[in-house]
C-alpha cells in the first residue's frame, strides 16, 4: 500500500511541477550561503573587537556593537525577504527612477547635512537614524549603468554613447567627493572593470592600472630608481618587439609622460591632497616616521596582525585590537582582529571565502541571459573586490587609509544593509533568469 | 561577443592575483618577520585604575560616621608571573605553602590575564615589607585602595557595609561596570546609597615593556581619565544620642527608635546587641562576619526594621481609640466599667472615660469600645457586621504606616502584620468568626505585628496631630545639602487632626502619674507624652515597649523603645525613652537615678505577672 502511495506520488511529481512566482528553489544557495557566513563571521569578530577582559559584557547586549549589528543582521534579513517577493523586474524597470532619486539625495545631503568629523554625508532623519546615500549611490549607479548598457539602441562605439556612461558612472562620486567622502567615491572606479567584461577597451583598465602602480611606486621606491626602471623595462620590450619599434615615436611620448608623472606625484601629494590625505599617503610610505600620529592606525594594525603569528592567539584573546583606542576597531580596521586571533590561517580562510564569493558572483553573472542582469552581476562583483582590495590592503600596509568597510564584515547598519541590497537585487534577478527573455 | 566572455578569466584572474598577494604579504607580516610579535609585546598598554574615593557620611551635627583609610592588596596577574618561588613567596607573605598554592590556582581559574587580588589588607608593616622584596617576584604588585574606618563604634546595622563584589553580583548586568575585587555597598546605607557613594573610577593608560616596565603615558594621556570621589552623605543621626541610646542597651536586646516628627528624621537608630562597625573592615572581616551571623542573640538581625512579629501590645490603644474618636463610636466622656469578666485587668479606678483609659491602660474599657467600633450594626449578621468593620478598620490603620514598609532607606524592611477579613476567613472559615474571636486586637495582642520603626513612626503621628514623613536616616546627599525629595511628603492619617488632643492628654497623664512615669521629665520643664505596652511572649518573659514624644507642644522627639524580656514598658523601656529624649533636648541627663536603675538591669528581677 504504502509503496503503491509512494510509486503514484513519485509519478505525480512531474505534472504537479509549482510555476508559482516562488523562487527559493531558484535561488544560488552557495552564494547566500557564503553571504551568511560573512555575516556571522563578521559578527564574532566585532563582539571580539569590543570584547574587554576587564568588563565583559554579553555578546547580545545592545550597549556594545556587536548587540546592535545583530539587530542589523535581523533588519537585513527582512530586507532581505523584501527584495526575493518584490517583483524582479522592478529593478531594472525603475533602476532610472532609484538613480535619480539617489541624485536628489546626494544633492539634498550636500547641502543640509551637518558635517560630522568633516564629512557633510549623513542625513539625519531624526530619532538619532541616520542614512549615508553614498552607500546607496553604489546599488543605484549599479542599476542604472547596466540598465543603459542593456538598453537595444546602445551603440557602444557610438561617443555620446560613451560619455552618457560616463556621467551616470562618475556623477555620483562627484557629488560624494564634494561631501568630503573621497573613500566612498573611490569605490566607482571599480565600475571600469564591469565596463571590460561589456567591451569596453582594455587600454582604459591597462592604463588606469598602471597609473595607480606607479603612482604607489613612486611613492615607496626612489624616483631616479623608477626612472631608470621604467627606461630598461620600455628599452627592453622595444627591443623585444620589433612592431614596437616602428612606433618609436609613441613610444618616447609614453616615456615622457611616465616620468612626467612620476615628477607630478611629489606636486600631486603636496598641492592637490587635503592634509589628511597627505597623511595617509605618508603612512603607507613610512609608518614608522610618526607612530603616534598619522601612522599610528597602520602600525597598530600591521603589530597586530602580524603579533597574529600562523595560528592566531584564539577567539577573544587578542591584546592588540582590545583597546578602542583605533576608532574603527569593529569597522574599517575588523580585518585585525582576524589577524591577531585567528592568524594567517583565518586571515588566509577569510580571503579565500571573499574569492569564492567574487568568482561565485562572476558565474551568476555570465549566466544571465540578459546585458542588463549580467553588467549588474559584474558591477556587483566588482564594488565588492573594490572594498576588499582597499580595505584589507590598507590594513597590511598595501593600500592607503581609505575609510571603506570591510562587506558584510565590518560593523554599521549603513554598510550591511546597502551591502544586502546590492547582492540579494542579483540574487532575486538570477533566481528569476528562467523567465527572461534573452535580448 | 565570444571574446568579450573571454575576459571573465581575465577578471577573475585579477581577483585570484589580488587574494594570493594578500595571503603572502599575510604570510610575510605574519609568519616571517618576528619584528611585528616583538612589537606587540613592547606595545601592551596596561590601564591602571584609579579608584575614586568613595564618598563619606556625616552626622547631623558634622562629626563623622563613616571614612575612608588606605589599604594595600597584593595583586597578580597569573600571564605575568614566571620562575616564581612559592616558597620564598610563602615565607614573603607568611602563609603556609598550602594556602600560597591554593590563592595561586584561584587567581589562575579566576582568568589568566587580569589582576585577580592574591592577599588582601595588608598592614602598613607587611606593605613595606612585602613592597621592598617584590622585585623578584613578576606578576605580582601592590594596589593601594581605601577601606572605609569608623572614628566611633556605632550605628553598625543602619551603616551597614561593604564587602567584595561576590561572583554572583559580577554576573548580574546591573552591576556593570564592577570589576572583581571591588568593593560594594553589602547592607545598610552603603547598600542604599551605593550609587552616590561609590564614585566613578578612572584609568590611566601606559605603555609597558615585556618586564612591566612603564614606558610613559600612552598617547599623552590623552585617553586617561579621572576618579570621580563618590558623593557625601548627610545622615539625620546625631552621633552623641545614637551612642547614649547604645549605652543604655548595652547588654539587653531590643531597639531604640527616635524620630523628629516634624521632618521624619531618624535621631537614633540602635539594634541590640550592637557591633563595632570597625569589625568589618579589617583582615578578619569574614570571621567576624560569621562570628556575628552565627551568635545566639542574632546580633545581625536589624531589629528596628525586622523585628514584625511581635504584637504590639498596650501601646496599639492609642491607636484603637484614635479610629474609634473618628468613627465617632466614642466620645471623650464615654466611659466603661472595668469589667474583668470581658478581658483581665489590673487594679485601678473605675468606671474610666477615654483620659482616664489610657492612664491606666484599661483592658475591659478598650474591649468594649473595640467592640463599638467594629460591630456599629451595618449588617444584621453580627458575622458579617464584624468583616465589615475589621475591614474598615484595618484600612484606617494602615494609614497610619502599619502593616506595610514605611520606605525607610535602609534595605531589609519588613512589612509586620495587621490583621485582616481574609486572614481570619482562612483560619475560620467565611462567616464563622466574630468580635469574641478577634477582641484580643482590642488591646493590641492578636494578629498584630510592628516593628519598632513603626511604632516610632506612629509616635511621629500623634505629635503631628495627623500625619507622618517617611522615616529616613540620609538627610541630603552631595555638596549642596538640600534634604531629599523623597522624603518631604506629609502622608496623613485617616484620622482628623481634633482627635488626637484627648489622646494625648491621657498620654501625658500616663508620664506624670501613670505606667510611663520613669520617663517623666517634669523636673527639666520637658512634658512627655507616652504610653507603656507589654507584648505577650510565649516563649519567655514579656518584651517591654514604650513609646513617646516630647515636648507636648511643638514636638521634636518622638521615640519608640523595645525591650526583649523586658516585662513591664514601665519599668524597662520608659526610663531609657526619658533618657534619650532629655539627652536630645538638653544634652545632659539629670535623672540619673533612672540612668542606674536602667544599666542595672534590676527591672529583669521584678516579678512577671
Amino acid at each position: 500500500m504504502e509503496k503503491v502511495l509512494g510509486q503514484s506520488l513519485t509519478s505525480a511529481t512531474p505534472h504537479s511541477r509549482r510555476s508559482s512566482s516562488f523562487i527559493t528553489p531558484h535561488l544560488d544557495w552557495v552564494t547566500v550561503l557564503l553571504y551568511f557566513l560573512l555575516v556571522a563571521l563578521g559578527w564574532m569578530n566585532i563582539y571580539a573587537a569590543v570584547y574587554s577582559p576587564d568588563n565583559v559584557i554579553n555578546i547580545f547586549s545592545m550597549d556594545i556593537n556587536s548587540g546592535k549589528q545583530l539587530a542589523w543582521i535581523g533588519a537585513s534579513f527582512l530586507l532581505i525577504i523584501v527584495l526575493l517577493v518584490v517583483d524582479h523586474k522592478v529593478y531594472e524597470h525603475l533602476a532610472y527612477p532609484i538613480y535619480g532619486f539617489i541624485i536628489l539625495l546626494l544633492l539634498v545631503t550636500l547641502v543640509v547635512a551637518k558635517p560630522i568629523a568633516g564629512s557633510r554625508s549623513w542625513l539625519d532623519l531624526g530619532g538619532g537614524i541616520r542614512l549615508q546615500p553614498a552607500e546607496l549611490a553604489k546599488f543605484a549607479t549599479a542599476l542604472a549603468a547596466s540598465r543603459f548598457l542593456g538598453s537595444v539602441n546602445l551603440r557602444q562605439q557610438n561617443f555620446k554613447d560613451q560619455m552618457i556612461l560616463a556621467a551616470i558612472t562618475f556623477v555620483p562620486p562627484i557629488i560624494i567627493v564634494l561631501q568630503n567622502e573621497t573613500g566612498s567615491a573611490l569605490v566607482f572606479a571599480a565600475f571600469i572593470l564591469a565596463y571590460f567584461r561589456e567591451g569596453m577597451s582594455p587600454l582604459i583598465l591597462i592604463i588606469g592600472g598602471s597609473a595607480a602602480a606607479i603612482f604607489i611606486l613612486t611613492l615607496l621606491v626612489p624616483k631616479l630608481y623608477l626612472i631608470a626602471a621604467v627606461t630598461i623595462l620600455m628599452a627592453l620590450a622595444t627591443w623585444m618587439d620589433y612592431r614596437l619599434l616602428r612606433r618609436f615615436k609613441v613610444m618616447i611620448g609614453l616615456w615622457i609622460v611616465v616620468v612626467g608623472m612620476i615628477f607630478s606625484v611629489d606636486f600631486f601629494v603636496n598641492d592637490v591632497l587635503q592634509p589628511h590625505q597627505q597623511n595617509r599617503i605618508k603612512a603607507l610610505i613610512n609608518p614608522e616616521a610618526d607612530p603616534l600620529g598619522y601612522g599610528w592606525n597602520v602600525t597598530q594594525s600591521k603589530i597586530a596582525i602580524g603579533s597574529g603569528g600562523f595560528w592566531g592567539k584564539g577567539f577573544l584573546e587578542g591584546t592588540q585590537t582590545k583597546f578602542d583606542f583605533v576608532p574603527e576597531q569593529s569597522t574599517d580596521f575588523i580585518f585585525c582582529t582576524i589577524g591577531e586571533e585567528h592568524g594567517w590561517v583565518g586571515s588566509t580562510v577569510l580571503i579565500g571565502i571573499f574569492l569564492l564569493l567574487l568568482i561565485r558572483i562572476v558565474g551568476i553573472a555570465e549566466r544571465q541571459k540578459s546585458v542588463f542582469a549580467r553588467t549588474y552581476g559584474y558591477c556587483v562583483a566588482s564594488i565588492i573586490f573594490f572594498h576588499f582590495l582597499v580595505n584589507v590592503g590598507m590594513t597590511i600596509g598595501l593600500a592607503p587609509v581609505v575609510g571603506i568597510p570591510l562587506p558584510f564584515f565590518s560593523y554599521g547598519g549603513s554598510s550591511l544593509w546597502s551591502f544586502t541590497i546590492l547582492l540579494f537585487i542579483l540574487l532575486a534577478i538570477d533566481a528569476n533568469r528562467a523567465k527572461d527573455l534573452a535580448r | 561577443m565570444k571574446y568579450l566572455e573571454n575576459r571573465k578569466y581575465v577578471i577573475q584572474g585579477i581577483f585570484l592575483v589580488v587574494g594570493i598577494v594578500f595571503a603572502i604579504r599575510l604570510f610575510y607580516i605574519q609568519v616571517v618577520d618576528s619584528s611585528y610579535k616583538q612589537a606587540a609585546e613592547t606595545n601592551a598598554i596596561k590601564s591602571i585604575i584609579q579608584y575614586p574615593f568613595r564618598g563619606l557620611i556625616y552626622d547631623r551635627e558634622g562629626k563623622l560616621l563613616v571614612q575612608n583609610t588606605p589599604v594595600y592588596d597584593l595583586m597578580v596577574v597569573p600571564k605575568d608571573v614566571k620562575d616564581l618561588d612559592t616558597l620564598r613567596l610563602a615565607e614573603l607573605v607568611k602563609l603556609p605553602l598550602e594556602d600560597v598554592r591554593a590563592r595561586l590556582k584561584k587567581a589562575r581559574s579566576f582568568s589568566y590575564v587580569q589582576p585577580s587580588p592574591f592577599y588582601q589588607k595588608l598592614s602598613t608593616q607587611e606593605f613595606a615589607y612585602i613592597q621592598n622584596n617584590l622585585i623578584d617576584f613578576p606578576g605580582f604588585y601592590i594596589n593601594a585602595r581605601t577601606a572605609r574606618g569608623y572614628p566611633h563604634q556605632s550605628l553598625g546595622h543602619a551603616l551597614g557595609y561593604i564587602a567584595e563584589i561576590s561572583p554572583k553580583q559580577l554576573e548580574d548586568s546591573i552591576y556593570r561596570g564592577y570589576r572583581p575585587g571591588d568593593y560594594i555597598g553589602k547592607a545598610g546605607i552603603e547598600l542604599e546609597y551605593e550609587k552616590y557613594l561609590m564614585g566613578q573610577r578612572g584609568v590611566k593608560y601606559k605603555m609597558v615593556n615585556v618586564r612591566g616596565v612603564e614606558k610613559g603615558s600612552f598617547r599623552e594621556g590623552a585617553f586617561d581619565t579621572l576618579a570621580v570621589a563618590g558623593e557625601n552623605l548627610i545622615s539625620t543621626i546625631d552621633l552623641d544620642l545614637q551612642a547614649y541610646g547604645e549605652h543604655l542597651m548595652n547588654g539587653a536586646k531590643g531597639s531604640i527608635v527616635a524620630i523628629e516628627p516634624s521632618t521624619g528624621e531618624i535621631l537614633a537608630y540602635v539594634s541590640a546587641p550592637f557591633y563595632d562597625p570597625n569589625l568589618f573592615t579589617g583582615k578578619d572581616y569574614g570571621k567576624n562576619y560569621m562570628a556575628l551571623l552565627q551568635d545566639s542573640n542574632k546580633t545581625m538581625f536589624n531589629r528596628p526594621i525586622m523585628a514584625d512579629q511581635n504584637p504590639p501590645g498596650s501601646i496599639f490603644k492609642l491607636t484603637q481609640a484614635l479610629i474609634a474618636l473618628e468613627e465617632g463610636v466614642i466620645s471623650p466622656n464615654t466611659t466603661f466599667a472595668c469589667n474583668k469578666s470581658l478581658v483581665n485587668c489590673h487594679q485601678h479606678p473605675s468606671p474610666l472615660n477615654l483620659y482616664g483609659a489610657v492612664q491606666h491602660s484599661c483592658n475591659p474599657w478598650f474591649y468594649q469600645a473595640y467592640k463599638a467600633l467594629i460591630n456599629q450594626g451595618k449588617s444584621a449578621n453580627t458575622f458579617t457586621d464584624t468583616a465589615i468593620g475589621l475591614k474598615e478598620w484595618r484600612e484606617k490603620v494602615l494609614s497610619f504606616g502599619f502593616g506595610q514598609q514605611l520606605g525607610i532607606d535602609i534595605p531589609g524592611e519588613k512589612k509586620g502584620i495587621v490583621a485582616s477579613t481574609d486572614l481570619y476567613d482562612r483560619v475560620y472559615g467565611k462567616n464563622r468568626w466574630k468580635y469574641s474571636t478577634i477582641y484580643s486586637l482590642s488591646i493590641g495582642q492578636g494578629e498584630l505585628g510592628v516593628t519598632p520603626l513603626q511604632m516610632a513612626n506612629f509616635m511621629s503621628v500623634v505629635a503631628n496631630r495627623g500625619y507622618y514623613i517617611t522615616p529616613h536616616i540620609i538627610r541630603s546627599v552631595g555638596n549642596d545639602g538640600k534634604p531629599l525629595k523623597e522624603y518631604q511628603e506629609k502622608h496623613y492619617a485617616a484620622v482628623s487632626p481634633q482627635h488626637f488632643e484627648p489622646i494625648i492628654a491621657g498620654m501625658s497623664e500616663v508620664v506624670r502619674a501613670g505606667t510611663g512615669r520613669r520617663a517623666n521629665l517634669q523636673k527639666v520643664g520637658i512634658e512627655v507624652c507616652g504610653k507603656t505596652g507589654t507584648a505577650q511572649n510565649p516563649q519567655g518573659p514579656d518584651h517591654a515597649v514604650f513609646v513617646a514624644f516630647a515636648p507636648k507642644d511643638n514636638p521634636k522627639i518622638a521615640i519608640a523603645v523595645y525591650v526583649e524580656h523586658g516585662k513591664w514598658g514601665g519599668q524597662s523601656a520608659a526610663p531609657i525613652a526619658g533618657l534619650m529624649i532629655e539627652q536630645y533636648l538638653t544634652d545632659t541627663v539629670t535623672i540619673k537615678e533612672q540612668e542606674k536603675w536602667v544599666l542595672s538591669r534590676e527591672y529583669l528581677n521584678i516579678k512577671s505577672k
